[in-house]
């Protein structure tokens, strides 16, 4: 299928006419049978790339499945995802990776890239076989025990030594698991308000800490999952200047939600590393601005309605992200839209290795991996109107700016007129 | 009136005056002969308890039936609950059954909260988690204020574990509304960091209960449980002992007038000496006489009404 | 009940001067009936029959040099109309130190209108003693009673309409004597 997109604004440039045809964008129109869009209007982006999603498949099929998740993402423009470990079984070896890869092509809406644990089981003991997982056929590049800290210093720094033997990543969940025992919301004010065990800022700082130094030690890539705190942007703005190889994410909702949602104990506010304080969340802005974060990962985390509507201590922690994402980023940045390009599409691209993805549209050449975005649309989020399976989102009934209008995955439509095509 | 009573924040100064104003006539007339009062005929109260407290049920339970309540009570043992029905599915149970108000403990901080989202009924806090028990705090008042006649003003000293005691967290908010000048007491590590910031910016802290003592109308003394210890929130139960717990020579240099509160049950021994327990200076029985007329008064202005 | 707005058209009935007359009247019928008053308990049904049953007791006291025990008896607990609006504060229930079993009691209260308040009265009376007998005296009868109840003693009646109020203020409660009619067609 050829496409002419007609009149659309690559990153808010000058109106022109896009043209797609056998998979890459093209320099020439493709003739008589393209389908014309238009665009007037509409900003174009390189799809947009999560370097951290929770797809819950296999074993929660029941809170998402590679399929939902998938098409949650490419109506939020999304044209891959990196899927967590943290499924039942744990994707700790080739043939869990391989079947998640490969349920991915299937549901064929956005590239589906595994990540594989870095340790058997996540429970942070033995180093999974991290290199069966890199030359399966899923070719696993991102290595995380996400959910868990690989809390032991000397297996960490094994870890981010082996994998340098075929460019992968350690992406760490900092979390210093002492300090967070019971923990329940962000250390502070609002956790003494409500009786909730806290989770202080400092677990994560202590660990990024670490681990900045490990990576330095042994010369290894780095990347810090979702940053949450003003004193862990510090570490890092420390440690990139030194020239650690060092990359980190922060979430949507770490950009613009804080700890006094916590107040009506309602657990859909319930997350990890938790909502932080507005110091916090305006030192991650910042940070995302100056590029000591490099990118915003959703840490989309459906659960059932029964692991969320319970009491705040028993919810499973986490929130829906991947069709809210782009809508939080414009509302809490506004429409700059080199920035945004860049942080969720071409430099998570970058360290997950998906060379097809964030690429540049103004070249010929380039993969059709793009999406286009209405900024003049408002949406109100209604939990029941997500593709997600789950609807565990904290933003039910907030105004967003910014809609999904059409994305492209190897120049086939995923979404059209903001529905998915299948 | 307010519909719940979920945190002792949902109390302003006069809403709390009216409260323990209620509990001194309820008080006055628990001691006719005939002890029910018609007030609450056809009402029902569900004493819904997922942790034994057998005192705060019972407590709950005569004010309600004083009241001429219907009583039912739902606890963790032996009903669905122990089964693994959720919170809400327990809640639905409780609405068809035409609750008119639900008393709950739990051991979840915010069980109270999730739980007034479920039943259209009004929901009593009765200890949840490490956050509050606003019932508590009522009774504790009402004892300060019918031993020292008043509460506006008064030195309140609450020591020991601050960070985990649901009792304090109440108390402070409490007390603080009704112009008292708080200060907890207790190790660092019991003490929340920001307490003062998170309950009421008059709260005080201390480290030193000697320091403390000679300047307090009030000294609440919390139950500290054996296993923070295991949780290196204090080294032994001789040094929590030594140097926080309320013994006889530290009783001495409390003023004459002061009185020693604690929310029960005791370790004596630990926070408190037996011979301090024991003494004219404490409240300790009274608190609990006065805890089903304090609970009267609630049920009766959350349910008396329209 | 709709209750006349708070500036609708009021009418004094009974001015200062002529509220103590009323009271000293309603104690002379006292003393005259209960044959000087001995065995004899008024209690006042707060707000304002409590200060009524202390100037009562008082005027008996002038008159005759009686000590007639004062005590009063809420009701709130015992109305039937508790659910129907908002929770109402707690009235005090203090009973004078003879109690008051075995002896003849006399409810008092500003006005009497329905009846409602001392079938609330008489059920709260049972709950706490046996009294010999039980009589009633008002301040005012506005009428419309809707149980078989009447009072012994009387003020004065006043007959109005279900439109009108009728607001007694005392000086202990409000600080002036004074008895109006509020609303209505006048």
């Amino acid at each position: 299928m050829a496409y002419l997109l007609k009149g659309v604004s690559i990153l808010g440039a000058a109106p022109t006419d896009l043209h797609i045809s056998d998979g890459v964008i093209s320099a020439e129109p493709a003739g008589q049978d393209a389908e014309v869009i238009d665009a007037s209007g509409l900003v174009a982006l390189p799809g947009l790339v999560d370097v951290h999603t929770h797809l819950r498949e296999p074993g929660r099929e029941d809170a998402e499945t590679v399929e939902t998740g998938s098409r949650a993402a490419a109506l939020g423009g999304y044209t891959a995802v990196c899927a967590m470990a943290n499924t039942s079984p744990v994707a700790d070896t080739a043939g869990v990776v391989e079947q998640v890869w490969r349920l991915g092509r299937e549901a064929g809406l956005v590239d589906v890239q595994p990540i594989g644990a870095v340790t058997v089981g996540l429970a942070g003991k033995q180093m999974a076989e991290l290199g069966a997982m890199a030359s399966s056929a899923a070719g696993v590049r991102i290595f995380s025990d996400d959910g868990f800290c690989v809390a032991d210093p000397k297996l960490m720094r094994r870890a981010l030594e082996y994998v340098k033997a075929f460019d992968g990543v350690i992406a760490q969940h900092a979390e210093e698991p002492r300090l967070t025992e019971g923990a329940q919301m962000h250390e502070g004010e609002v956790s003494t308000r409500l009786g909730l065990t806290g989770w202080p800022a400092v677990a994560e700082e202590a660990i990024i800490a670490r681990d900045v130094l490990l990576a330095e030690h042994v010369g290894s890539r780095l990347h810090v999952c979702h940053v949450s705190t003003a004193g862990s942007v510090e570490v890092l703005r420390q440690a990139k200047a030194r020239g650690v190889r060092v990359t980190a994410e922060v979430t949507p909702h770490h950009l613009l939600l804080t700890d006094e949602l916590a107040s009506g104990y309602d657990p859909v506010f319930k997350v990890n590393p938790p909502l932080r304080t507005r110091k916090d969340v305006e030192a991650l802005r910042q940070a995302l601005l100056d590029g000591v974060i490099d990118v915003v990962a959703t840490d989309h985390a459906p659960h059932a309605v029964q692991d969320k509507e319970c009491e705040w201590s028993y919810a499973r922690p986490g929130m829906l992200g991947l069709e809210t994402a782009l809508p939080i980023v414009l509302s809490v940045f506004g429409p700059k839209w080199e920035l945004i390009a860049d942080r969720m599409s071409i430099a998570p691209a970058r360290i997950a290795g998906l060379d097809s993805h964030g690429g540049d549209l103004t070249r010929a050449g380039t993969p059709a991996n793009l999406t286009l975005v209405d900024p003049a649309a408002r949406w109100v989020v209604d939990p029941a109107e997500l593709a997600s399976r789950s609807r565990n989102t904290p933003y039910a009934g907030h105004t967003l700016p910014g809609r999904i209008v059409a994305t492209f995955l190897r120049g086939e439509a995923t979404v059209l007129d903001g529905k998915a095509v299948k | 009136m307010i519909k719940h009573l979920r945190s002792a924040a949902d109390l302003d100064a006069e809403t709390a005056t009216l409260i323990l104003d209620t509990a001194a006539e309820m008080a006055a007339l628990s001691g006719r002969e005939v002890k029910k009062l018609p007030a609450l005929r056809g009402r029902t109260v569900v004493n819904l308890f997922y942790e034994d407290s057998t005192r705060t049920r019972i407590s709950f339970e005569a004010a309600a039936k004083r009241l001429s309540a219907d009583v039912i009570n739902f606890s963790a043992k032996g009903s669905s609950v122990s089964k693994g029905e959720s919170l809400k599915d327990t809640a639905l149970t409780l609405q068809a059954m035409g609750a008119d108000a639900v008393v709950i403990r739990h051991s979840a901080s915010g069980a109270p909260h999730r739980l007034a989202n479920w039943v259209d009924g009004s929901v009593v806090n009765a200890g949840d988690g490490t956050h509050e028990h606003p019932t508590q705090a009522l009774l504790d008042a009402y004892t300060m204020r019918s031993r020292l006649g008043r509460l506006d003003g008064l030195k309140v000293a609450i020591v020991g574990d601050v960070l985990h005691s649901r009792v304090a967290r109440s108390n402070v908010l409490l007390l603080t509304t009704l112009g008292a000048q708080v200060t907890v007491v207790g190790p660092p590590t019991l003490i929340p960091l920001d307490v003062a910031a998170a309950l009421s910016e008059k709260t005080q802290v201390s480290f030193d209960l000697d320091a403390v003592l000679p300047d307090s109308d009030v000294v609440m003394m919390l139950r500290v449980q054996t296993e923070r210890m295991q949780d290196s929130y204090f080294p032994s139960a001789r040094e929590y002992s030594r140097r926080y717990g309320l013994d006889v020579p530290r009783l001495h240099k409390m003023p004459e007038h002061a009185i020693v509160m604690h929310p029960g049950p005791m370790n004596r021994g630990m926070e408190i000496a037996p011979e301090v327990a024991d003494s004219p200076r404490s409240t300790i029985v009274e608190q609990v006489a006065n805890g089903v007329s304090v609970r009267m008064a609630v049920l009766y202005l959350l349910l008396g009404g329209k | 009940m709709a209750q006349p707005r708070a500036d609708a058209p009021s009418k004094i009935i009974l001015a200062e001067s002529d509220l103590h007359r009323v009271v000293d009247r309603i104690a002379h019928q006292i003393l005259e009936k209960t044959s000087g008053a001995t065995g004899t308990v008024l209690l006042g049904i707060p707000t304002r029959g409590v200060p009524l049953a202390h100037r009562l007791a008082a005027r008996i006291h002038a008159f005759e040099g009686v000590d007639v025990p004062v005590g009063s008896l809420d009701i709130t607990l015992y109305r039937d109309d508790l659910r129907l609006k908002a929770t109402r504060a707690l009235g005090k229930t203090e009973l004078p130190p003879g109690g008051i079993d075995g002896l003849r009691v006399i409810l008092v209260d500003d006005v009497l209108f329905s009846g409602r308040s001392a079938r609330a009265a008489l059920d709260a009376l049972n709950d706490i003693g046996r009294p010999s007998s039980v009589q009633l005296a008002v301040l005012v009868d506005r009428g419309h009673r809707q149980l078989p109840i009447r009072a012994d003693y009387v003020g004065k009646n006043i007959p109005t309409a279900l439109s009108e109020s009728v607001k007694v203020t005392l000086t202990e409660t409000d600080g002036a004597d004074e008895v109006k009619l509020i609303g209505g067609l006048t």
